[in-house]
This record gives structure tokens, C-alpha cells and sequence, in this order.
């Protein structure tokens, strides 16, 4: 009788790629509703476009390469990208950002770079750069949490207002949008408000912004689901938020009529969003056990220097990208002493 | 130095695996009918194949030698039956190259007669160590644990240090395989005679068998044979159940808390580790004088009908002893030796069982996967926690990849101990532990290419040095000659002085054989004449002699 002879080990080995990215897509859930109804049907709008446009283009640029469709395209990568891309958007942005953005992501970022597992930089917040550099106006068009009882599109008006630009009668743009309590934090820190003064808007709520702290209180949900079906290590989470909450928490102590709480910086833009679905993405992080603490410390410092002091209201974003850069020096820095070699 | 086991350490990284050890560990050890026909390897261990000892034809008894250790790292090779030689002749044999190999062919008589010299050794325990080394030696026996590492040869490395801890080894931590906890539990009292053995032959201060904690029946049976005897220093330790905790070094590690150096030996920590069934062939070799002649196997998995532990001549083919397993199920896809997460694929059953083999594993597809294509590696590093060694094997992937043979070995490519870890956690199904056999081999290829080419590249500068030399020397001779020419006559001259004495010795020469000869007293004067011819022709040639020699002289 004649038997194969592969290499060993023999036990079978799930293909887990795909299963990681479905239960990505799962634990962003709990978080995607709680958007939803807080920003309204502009989230779903723009999570459906992203979405749609990201497998698309994915499969082209695959067919253009010569490579596989159908066996890559199943591994749920490239929808990931495109959702979270999404939630990074506006709801009210037109049509146009979310497949320019989504294109960019994943032709450009990820399969200029190789593909799977070879870009650099993390594709979905290069897509996000690349709109909020590129087309600021239409990047500020955030809408006020529907708590607050202001405007609200129903489907059909929003859909109308994506696909065409067309404002329901009787409307200005301005009274659908508002600003982000981040953005509201930081241009009345800038005209020497006190904290007090700005956090008694009901923009804001026990801790976050109104509506914000529980859309990243159930991304911080969907981020203890990965880490316990290990589809993440804790390693960058805890780096990351505990760095931002060391940091800010020492500067709100030293002033704390100047600068934000600690829990306002935890629960406010894309801090939980960014700690467990962004900065864990592995291709673009850093690899060693040692490394991933760095990494996200970085993150966590830059997160806060950039909402602080810098040109933009949240900077989860660029803090990904600037750490990713750094992730292959981290990495080599970081090397575990390997077994039987003296440290 | 004294260690303590109530405190277990741990090992970096390991895998928790479903044992499947249940399947096989229900039957006791089963033995094996005597095979028609044996077919032994003279090479079933680390180092030099053995040199035969026997000719086509020649009958043979069970335990005979039939094959020499060749060299310090070899083990000789004996004949597990008794019976005549057929062949010596290039066989496939078990090996993951696939190759065959010179084995001896023996047809078995059916007796199964013990070559009648053989014996024991009284009062083992009184022994000089080297004494018993050899008789280890001679006995042909290597690491039972898969790796077969002659026995004595590392036995030997006591004589270079102080051994202050002997581990024997009986975690068996790969899944199926239960042949080492069949033989703790039925033959424990060998174990532990074999183990005192060990440790006299290395004075070692300290012993531990360390059992991983999923084997109570085996922890059980040692600790009642060792309740027996009166021995200190010798404890039975549950190590927690985790691949690879039966690794040299894990088990070292978890029991002591110290890492082998890289590339280094357990013996540089005054440590010696073996396996359970080497101590148990030891006692065998000493106590009754039997050497290597067969070993327990386990035949498992769901490829086979009846999966148990057998008994097994060293030599049988495996065919044989699937179908005493009842042979195989309908299934059946695959045939490894060994475990499957380090055992190697065996192309066909048409092969014998040699020394090292610890379980024969047949199974099917639904256990053990067939080879699918990877996918891209999402750098999740997961391979990095499940590591043992403390490697990086994304990196590695990534350098073995590029064949950057270089990079490699900068992240240490050689601590890699191929235990299947990495591959098996990753989510791309990447045959990592493949790419890092491939580097090492590029790596061992080019070294051997480096060294011929060094040979070649001394060989040639010698060569040219020789050349040169010669050259110089030819020259010198001339220049020599020329300035003796040159100088003119004198009576310094040494030329003359050569010549003088050259007429002495000649002068010398000539008187003393112009010496009266002895007994020429009342000589026939038949006899008289004789001799007076004898001396001219003596003195004939004698001129004759003289006139070449003065030639030469000039």
C-alpha cells in the first residue's frame, strides 16, 4: 500500500484567517447598532457602500494580478477594511468619500504593497488620511447623537442626501450637522473655556460626549469578545488605552480646567474602535510580544498629543499610521531572547 | 548541586493537544508472532552506519552481533531472531529521505534461539563504570525516545564532567503514542533497575522521572517499584501536560528551571537525560546479557483495526504488524512513524520497524489532514507564542522565504527543534517547520560546499607552496655548486678532503676482508682448492669492485 509523505506535523490545521475576520465582523456589531441609532442611517449607508466597494475592488485588482478570486476573497480581509473604514466616516459624507476612500484602501494601501499579509501600513486608516487631507469639508459632516432631539434624516431623506446632495425642503446643511464632542472639546479649550464651562453642553455626557461613550463602550464589548476567542492578544488594547489614561490623567490632575478627563479621552472618537478593531490589525503592527506593549503605548501617546496639540480633533488615525511605521524597528528591538542564549 | 521538584518551572510557549492516547492504552503489551523474514538497518541511529559482520548464508542466533559500531558515535546492530542471512543488500528503510539504505536480511528459523554465550553481569552495582559503558555499547543500544542517540556515547559525557542530576524520560507528550507508558506501567521494576544502573555507571548524585500527569496508572507502578528498594535520590515527578514538555529540554527546563545553552549538551548543566525504554534496555543488556533485539511499538490511530502496544523484533516489516492490529480500516490515507506532530510519512508498510520507532500511526483523512495550499502570513504572531524555543518563526518564514540563509541563522534558525508548534497554530496553514528544514539543509549544503571548496583551495596553495619550495631549492643547489667550482684548489679544499676519506673507508674495507678466514685447519685438499678459487675470484672481483668505486669517487 503506498501513503503520501508530507512534511510533518500531520494534525490538520483550520484555516482560521477567515474565521478571525468573521468574528471581527460580529464583535463590531454591538457597536455599529449603538452608531446607528445614535448618528442615524448615515452609518449604515456608509458601512454598505465601503463595504460593497471593498470586495468589488478587491476581486478586480485580484483578476488584474492574476491571482486566485474566489479562495482570497472569501478570507473576509478586504470587507474588514472597508467597514472599518466606515465607521471612521461621517454619516452625512456623500457617496463619492466612502468608494474613494474604500478604493484607495485597498488598490493602493494593501495590493500596490502585495496584498494580504505585505502592506505596511494599515489600508483602512490610509484610506481615512488620504479623505480627511483631501476633502476636509465633507469630512467634517458629523451629525449631533439623535438623544439630543435635534433634526434627524428617516432612510430615505438620508439616502437622498448621500446619493444626490439633494437637503430635505426647508433645511440648511447646518441644521443636520454638528460637532463632535472632541471638536467642540478642543475649538472651546482654544477660545480659553474652562472644562467646566464646555462639558456642561449637553454635547456632553456622564464621561464622553453624549451618544459617543456608549458607541465606544459597545466597541469596548466587541474588543473583550476577541480577546476571549483570542482573535486579538491584549497586548496593544491595554498599551494603548492605558497609555492614553496614564497621560491624560496625569495633565488633567496637574490642570484640570485645561485639559479633558481620562474617561473623556477613553470614550470619546475612535479611542475604543482604534485600541481593539484598528491598532490590532497584525500585518501592520508590531509582531514581538514585547514590541506589541510599545506599539500600543505609542499609540495611546500620540492619541492624546495629537487631540491635544495638534491641527486635528482625534488622532487615532495618524497614531496608527505613525506607529506603523515604526512597527519593524520596534520589532527588531524587541526580539525575545531565544531559548538557551544568554541575554 | 541539589534540586527541588516540589516547585515545577515552565517552558515558553507548548500546545495542549488531545492525547488520542486512550486508543491503544486499553490492551496490555501484545507480542508480536515471530516474523518470517527481518530486515535490519545498519543504520537505525544517530552517527556511522555499522559494519556487517556476517556474509550471505551464514547462520545467525538471536542476540548475535551481526553489525559493528563504526567509529565513537555508532551502535552495532544484532539479530532479533535466529535464522539464516539471505542478503546484504541496499533496502528502503524507514527514513524521512525516503533513500535506501544497506541492511542485513535475515530469514528466521522459527526457534528463536538466544546465541548461547550471552550472560548477565553479577553484582552490576560493583562494576567499574567503563566496564559497563562498553557492555551498554556492545548491547547496541541508543535513545528509545526517537531520536537514537547511541546510549553510551552520551553515558560517556559523565567522564568529561561531574553529573549531578539523571532525568528519565517518560513524558511521552506526543499525542497517540503510549508505548512508554505501557512499559511504566507493566515493566516499572525494569525501569527503575535499569535507572540504578545508569546512575552508578554515571555517579550521579540525583535522579527524577519525570511523567507528564496524564499517565497516573505509569506514576503509580514506578513509585511501587521504587518503594521496593532502597533507593534515595530517585523521585517520580508529574509534569503538567503540555506538548512539548517530553523535548530534552523542555522536560530539563520544567523540572529544573535551567536552559541547555545553544548548541550545547544537557551535560553542560551536570545534567543527563534518557528515555524510560533505554533504561529498561540497559537492565535488559546488563542483568541478563540480552542486547537490543526488540521494542515496544504502538500501533494506533483510526487507520487501524485493533490500535495496542506490541512487542516487536527489531526488523519486522510493518505490514506484519498492522495486520496482527487486525490491519487496516477502509479509510486509511496515511502512514507515519513516530507521532503526529514530529513522526515522519512513510511511503508504504513495505518497511521494518528499526530502534527508533515509538509508534506506528496509520490514519485517515479525518485525522490527519492532507497538505493544502497556504495562505498569505497575516503576521499574527501566534507562532511566536506557541514557540518552545523562544523563536520568532514569522521571521524565519519570512527570511527562509527569501533564502536569506544569512537572516536565518541572525534569528537563530538552529534552536529551532522542529516540534510542529508554530505550524500548528497558524491561521494560514503555513508548513512553517518545512521552510525551516529546507533553510537548514541550504544551510548544512552550503557549509559542506564551503568546506570542499577550503580543501581544494589548501590543497592548491600547497601545491604552489611545494612548487615554490622546490624551485627555490633547485636553485640554491646551483648556486651551491657554481661557488664550489669557482673556488680555487687548495689543501682546505673540502673536495679533497672527501676523497681522502673515501680511500680510507675503502682502505678499511679491504683489510678486513683480506682477514685470514677461520677454520682452515686440516682442510681435504679437495676442499683447499676450493677455497683458493674462492679467493680469486674474490680478489677478482675485489679490483673490479675498486675500479667502479674510484670512478665513482670522481
Amino acid at each position: 500500500m503506498d501513503f503520501p509523505t508530507p512534511s510533518s506535523p500531520h494534525l490538520p490545521v483550520p484555516s482560521r484567517v477567515a474565521r478571525m475576520m468573521q468574528l471581527l465582523m460580529l464583535a463590531l456589531l454591538p457597536g455599529i447598532l449603538c452608531a446607528w441609532w445614535v448618528l442615524g442611517w448615515g452609518v449604515l449607508i456608509n458601512l454598505l457602500l465601503a463595504g460593497v466597494t471593498a470586495v468589488a475592488a478587491e476581486a478586480l485588482v485580484l483578476r488584474l494580478r492574476g491571482r486566485p478570486v474566489l479562495p482570497t476573497l472569501t478570507d473576509f480581509t478586504a470587507p474588514v477594511t472597508g467597514l472599518l473604514l466606515a465607521l471612521a466616516l461621517p454619516p452625512l459624507a456623500p457617496w463619492w468619500i466612502a468608494v474613494l476612500g474604500t478604493l484607495f484602501a485597498i488598490v493602493l494601501a494593501k495590493h500596490l504593497y502585495g496584498g494580504l499579509g505585505y502592506n505596511p501600513f494599515n489600508p483602512a486608516m490610509i484610506g481615512y488620511v488620504v479623505l480627511l487631507i483631501s476633502f476636509p469639508r465633507e469630512m467634517t459632516l458629523w451629525v449631533p447623537p439623535a438623544s439630543l432631539g435635534g433634526t434627524t434624516l428617516d432612510l430615505v431623506d438620508s439616502l437622498r442626501l448621500v446619493f444626490t446632495g439633494a437637503l430635505p425642503p426647508n433645511l440648511g446643511i447646518d441644521a443636520l450637522t454638528a460637532a463632535t464632542p472632541l471638536d467642540s472639546m478642543k475649538t472651546r479649550l482654544g477660545l480659553s473655556e474652562t472644562l467646566s464651562e464646555i462639558t456642561s453642553s449637553p454635547l456632553f455626557g456622564n464621561y464622553g460626549g453624549t451618544g459617543w461613550e456608549w458607541i465606544n463602550f459597545w466597541f469596548l464589548v466587541g474588543g473583550l469578545v476577541l480577546l476571549y476567542f483570542k482573535v486579538i492578544r491584549w497586548q496593544i488594547p491595554v498599551a494603548m488605552l492605558g497609555t492614553l489614561f496614564l497621560v491624560s490623567g496625569l495633565f488633567h490632575l496637574g490642570d484640570s480646567d485645561q485639559y479633558a478627563s481620562p474617561l473623556f479621552h477613553l470614550f470619546s472618537g475612535a479611542s475604543m474602535l482604534g485600541a481593539f478593531f484598528i491598532a490590532t490589525d497584525p500585518v501592520s503592527a508590531a509582531t514581538t510580544t514585547r514590541g506589541r506593549l510599545y506599539f500600543g503605548a505609542g499609540i495611546g501617546l500620540l492619541v492624546y498629543i495629537i487631540r491635544t496639540w495638534g491641527g486635528y480633533p482625534d488622532g487615532v488615525a495618524f497614531a496608527v499610521l505613525l506607529m506603523n511605521m515604526a512597527a519593524p524597528t520596534i520589532d527588531y528591538y524587541t526580539r525575545p531572547r531565544s531559548f538557551g542564549h544568554k541575554g | 548541586m541539589s534540586y527541588d521538584f516540589s516547585h515545577l518551572h515552565r517552558f515558553p510557549g507548548g500546545l495542549r493537544l488531545a492525547s488520542h492516547k486512550d486508543l491503544s492504552t486499553t490492551r496490555p503489551i501484545a507480542h508480536l508472532p515471530l516474523p518470517r523474514r527481518l530486515t535490519l538497518p545498519l543504520s537505525q541511529h544517530i552517527g556511522l552506519p555499522a559494519v556487517p559482520l556476517v556474509e550471505a548464508g551464514e547462520r545467525v542466533y538471536k542476540g548475535q552481533m551481526i553489525a559493528a559500531a563504526e567509529g565513537y558515535i555508532s551502535a552495532p546492530v544484532h539479530a532479533s531472531s535466529s535464522g539464516t542471512v539471505v542478503a546484504i543488500a541496499e533496502l528502503p528503510i524507514p527514513h524521512p529521505s525516503g533513500l535506501s539504505a544497506p541492511c542485513i536480511v535475515i530469514d528466521t528459523d522459527g526457534k528463536d534461539e538466544w546465541l548461547p554465550t550471552l550472560a548477565g553481569v553479577d553484582d552490576v552495582l560493583q562494576r567499574d563504570p567503563a566496564e559497563l559503558r562498553n557492555l551498554i555499547r556492545n548491547a547496541g543500544i541508543v535513545g528509545l525516545g526517537g531520536a537514537g542517540f547511541p546510549a553510551s556515547v552520551k553515558l560517556n559525557t559523565g567522564l568529561e564532567r561531574r553529573i549531578d542530576l539523571l532525568v528519565l524520560n517518560g513524558a511521552e507528550c506526543e499525542p497517540y503514542i503510549s508505548c512508554d507508558d505501557l512499559l511504566m506501567r507493566e515493566r516499572a521494576a525494569d525501569i527503575i533497575a535499569g535507572l540504578r544502573i545508569l546512575r552508578h555507571v554515571l555517579n550521579a548524585a540525583q535522579c527524577v522521572i519525570g511523567v507528564e500527569d496524564n499517565k497516573p496508572e505509569a506514576m503509580e507502578a514506578l513509585r511501587a517499584a521504587l518503594a521496593q528498594g532502597p533507593d534515595e535520590g530517585i523521585q517520580v515527578v508529574a509534569v503538567p501536560t503540555r506538548y512539548p514538555a517530553g523535548g530534552e529540554k523542555q522536560l530539563i527546563q520544567v523540572l529544573t528551571g535551567l536552559e541547555v545553552p545553544s548548541q550545547g549538551l544537557p551535560a553542560d548543566l551536570g545534567i543527563l537525560c534518557h528515555n524510560v525504554g533505554t533504561a529498561a534496555a540497559v537492565y535488559q543488556a546488563l542483568t541478563r546479557g540480552h542486547p537490543l533485539v526488540s521494542r515496544i511499538v504502538t500501533v494506533s490511530g483510526d487507520g487501524v483495526t485493533e490500535p495496542c502496544n506490541v512487542e516487536v523484533p527489531i526488523g519486522t516489516p510493518i505490514a506484519e504488524l498492522i495486520a496482527f492490529c487486525g490491519g487496516y480500516t477502509r479509510d486509511v490515507r496515511r502512514l507515519l512513524m513516530g507521532g503526529p506532530m514530529m513522526g515522519i510519512a512513510l511511503p508504504s508498510d513495505q518497511l521494518p520497524v528499526i530502534k527508533t520507532c515509538n509508534c506506528i500511526l496509520a490514519a485517515t483523512d479525518a485525522t490527519l489532514a492532507p497538505t493544502k495550499p497556504q495562505l498569505p502570513c497575516i503576521r499574527c504572531s501566534e507562532c511566536a507564542v506557541a514557540c518552545p524555543a523562544n523563536l520568532l518563526p514569522q521571521q524565519l518564514y519570512w527570511h527562509a522565504h527569501a533564502r536569506d540563509l544569512d537572516a536565518v541563522q541572525e534569528y537563530d534558525l538552529f534552536d529551532c527543534i522542529e516540534c510542529g508548534c508554530c505550524a500548528q497554530v497558524c491561521p494560514s496553514h503555513i508548513p512553517l517547520v518545512q521552510y525551516f528544514r529546507y533553510a537548514k539543509t541550504e544551510i548544512w549544503d552550503q557549509e559542506r560546499e564551503r568546506e570542499k571548496a577550503d580543501l581544494a583551495r589548501l590543497r592548491h596553495e600547497f601545491r604552489l607552496e611545494r612548487l615554490e619550495r622546490e624551485k627555490r631549492e633547485k636553485a640554491e643547489r646551483h648556486k651551491q655548486k657554481r661557488k664550489a667550482l669557482d673556488t680555487p684548489a687548495g689543501d682546505d679544499d673540502p673536495r679533497k678532503a672527501a676523497i681522502a676519506a673515501a680511500l680510507e673507508r675503502v682502505k678499511a674495507r679491504k683489510s678486513v676482508a683480506d682477514e685470514v678466514p677461520r677454520n682452515t685447519d686440516n682442510l681435504t685438499p679437495e676442499q683447499q682448492r676450493q677455497i683458493e678459487e674462492a679467493n680469486r675470484r674474490r680478489a677478482a672481483a675485489r679490483s673490479h669492485k675498486a675500479d667502479t668505486d674510484n670512478g665513482a669517487q670522481d
